[in-house]
């Protein structure tokens, strides 16, 4: 195979094969959980991070109101892209574990069993 | 500059010395051990595919960790307040990217390089030599930007000036980065961004704590102590909120703009980073290192803010600003003002071993790519004779690295070349990213859209920045007296980002070349991992 020398291509099936798991009912669903959660948590996070970028670029009177002492909203809504930040990975994580390596881990074993 | 013979005051180079030599000692002694097992092409370029998730996310967060985001942002955050920490915010969003679009993908597509990922459904030649000549110049932007700064450090840390004594220590710092990846590998070179980043957190963890503690652990009061060391009033105030250094006019605003997004989209696409990813056994490992490199820079930005400001209070804009380095100087001072000449000389160390660190990263990634996709791919079209000459060809190449990196160092230690990383960065963004996702997203995707994508976004980047403020035409760019800037921006990314996007598009639909069969391998060994690589037992 010429993508990768030897060692990966060894053993994998014609390109039917690869076809025929494409199609599969369980790769479209392996697919479709992978799409539906990093797809728009993408949007999101990209938008919510433009918010802030915008809000800091374009808002500086709003971002520089103080909240309690010397601490602003600009600090608050920084600080809450770390927290989100931390959430998603999170989210991500247990979603990736629960929805999608049983899955993945299927067909894998399907796809490396065939070739043996 | 050269005149501040003394470095910071107060600093002991000697000692300063002492520190980093220990710390090359030690680390050398433990990159020959590492490299016991190192015979295989996998064993050089991913060290066996043999580190777990929670190491490889330490070294990554020891490769991303560069001196630029350390000294930098503590620096700019003392001087110009909040503005400071919107970098930080921009670097550490940039990884959702890669958790959730790039990393296990990749691990599961590609073996060594991102050319490996690029070429898997595209004709090899072109489309491996377009992923090389991108990582290469990635590589070479960032590699200069950090060797030039090795020579500022030098001369703010262990007090060596004039030329010949700043010359000696970039060419002292490219033999010993070369050391390591010439006999450590991958391996190695993973160990030693281990050790530096369980240094540096930990360092910035104890200063942290230590300028809380001085505040009663009130963040608003430390606040306070920055606003007052400014002068109080209107002008101490503005460095609580954005707007002091990118508020200056519509131009610096929209600056700021372009430069959030190269930042947040152009992490995923730098070579070095991706290549991590080929260092553990699983696409799940992948994830894992993720995960902790999330965790652990997402911390290390958060005690930059408390030193920043903690500079700013305890040291003082003016002192920073008037130090060798500038702004560069603001965390070895705050060091000084803690700790005495004892935690300056572990910081400065710190600060050495980053540098080496990155260059290391930066190095090896750039030697993998010129071997296994322009040599065995390229130039032998795949066949070369046997693994050991790959690695061969990879080991000469970290040694041309090196001693570019010296000479460009050397050259260029007095230019401000600081937009090189942010141009590291809009290429990574531009021609990279771009690349990337079409080629794992989309099924449509062919050759001709992945060069259109990679030449342009390359292209239009540096073009732009060729013919940007940064080069000419202002009182900082880095030709003094030329005028040949007509791009209003230093940096390209708001428009070389969504051009590149579009280039991808458009080849892949004037082409009517159709991938789809290699893309049916490809989607489903992406997302189940199968025939992935694996790991090498020893």
């Amino acid at each position: 195979m010429s993508t990768t020398d030897e060692g990966v291509g060894e053993g994998t099936g014609p390109d039917d094969d690869w076809r025929r798991v494409q199609e599969s009912t369980e790769f479209a669903q392996l697919r479709r959980r992978l799409r539906v959660f990093v797809f728009p948590m993408t949007v999101l996070f990209l938008i919510w991070y433009l918010v802030y970028v915008l809000l800091a670029d374009y808002a500086q009177g709003f971002m520089s109101t103080k909240l309690i002492g010397n601490f602003n909203v600009g600090l608050l809504i920084g600080l809450l892209q770390f927290v989100t930040t931390f959430l998603i990975t999170w989210a991500y994580v247990r979603y990736a574990n629960r929805k999608l390596d049983p899955i993945a881990d299927k067909i894998r074993a399907e796809v490396e069993g065939d070739a043996q | 500059m050269r005149n501040l013979a003394a470095g910071v005051e107060g600093s002991n180079p000697t000692l300063n010395i002492i520190i980093f030599a220990a710390f090359v000692a030690i680390t050398l002694v433990i990159v020959f051990w590492a490299s016991r097992n190192t015979k295989t092409a996998s064993d050089y370029y991913a060290a066996g595919r043999s580190f777990t998730g929670p190491q490889n996310g330490i070294a990554i967060s020891g490769d991303y960790l560069s001196a630029a985001s350390f000294l930098g942002i503590a620096g700019a955050i003392a001087v110009n307040g909040y503005d400071g920490f919107l970098y930080s915010i921009g670097f550490l969003v940039a990884w959702l990217v890669a958790l959730l679009l790039i990393a296990e993908l990749l691990r599961n597509t590609g073996k060594f390089t991102m050319g490996d990922v690029l070429a898997f459904r595209m004709k090899q030649r072109p489309v491996r030599a377009a992923a090389a000549i991108s990582t290469l110049a990635v590589s070479f932007f960032y590699l200069l930007a950090q060797m030039t700064g090795a020579g500022g450090l030098v001369n703010l840390l262990l007090g060596v000036s004039g030329d010949v004594g700043q010359d000696i220590v970039i060419a002292v710092v490219g033999v010993i980065m070369v050391m390591y990846v010439l006999i450590g590998g991958m391996k190695g070179t993973t160990w030693v961004q281990i050790i530096k980043a369980v240094l540096l957190i930990a360092g910035a963890l104890a200063m942290t704590i230590w300028v809380l503690a001085k505040y009663g652990f009130n963040f608003s009061s430390l606040l306070q102590g920055a606003v007052d060391r400014a002068g109080g009033g209107a002008k101490g105030e503005a460095l609580l909120g954005p707007g002091k250094q990118y508020g200056k006019s519509d131009t610096s605003k929209l600056d700021f703009l372009s430069l959030a997004i190269a930042l947040v989209l152009g992490t995923a696409g730098l070579p070095h980073v991706l290549m991590r990813f080929y260092t553990v056994p699983t696409a799940r490992e992948a994830r894992k290192s993720v995960v902790w490199a999330i965790g652990l820079i997402g911390i290390f930005y958060l005690f930059t803010l408390v030193l920043g400001y903690g500079a700013g209070a305890l040291v003082g804009a003016n002192t920073i600003s008037k130090a060798p380095g500038t702004t560069n100087s603001a965390a070895p001072l705050l060091a000084l003002e803690l700790g005495g000449p004892v935690l300056l000389g572990f910081i400065a160390a710190v600060a050495f071993a980053t540098i080496l660190a990155v260059v290391a990263g930066l190095t090896i990634t750039a030697s993998a790519s010129f071997a296994h996709d322009v040599y065995a791919n390229v130039i032998k079209k795949g066949q070369v004779d046997s693994k050991s000459s790959e690695v061969r060809v990879a080991r000469i190449t970290a040694l041309v690295i090196g001693a570019v990196a010296i000479v460009g160092g050397i050259l260029a230690k007095n230019q401000n070349v600081a937009f090189l990383v942010a141009l590291a960065f809009a290429v990574a963004a531009s021609a990279n990213l771009p690349t990337l996702l079409y080629s794992l997203f989309w099924k449509r995707f062919n050759t001709t859209g992945a060069l259109f994508s990679m030449y342009g976004g390359l292209i239009i980047c540096v073009v732009l920045i060729i013919f940007s403020p940064a080069v000419s035409g202002s009182s900082s760019a880095m030709i003094k007296g030329a005028d040949f800037a007509w791009f209003p921006l230093q940096n390209p990314g708001l428009v070389s980002i969504p051009a590149s996007f579009l280039l991808g598009w458009l080849g892949t639909i004037l082409s009517r070349e159709k991938t789809a069969d290699k893309y049916a391998e490809m989607e489903v060994r992406s997302l189940t991992g199968a025939h992935a690589e694996k790991a090498t037992v020893h």
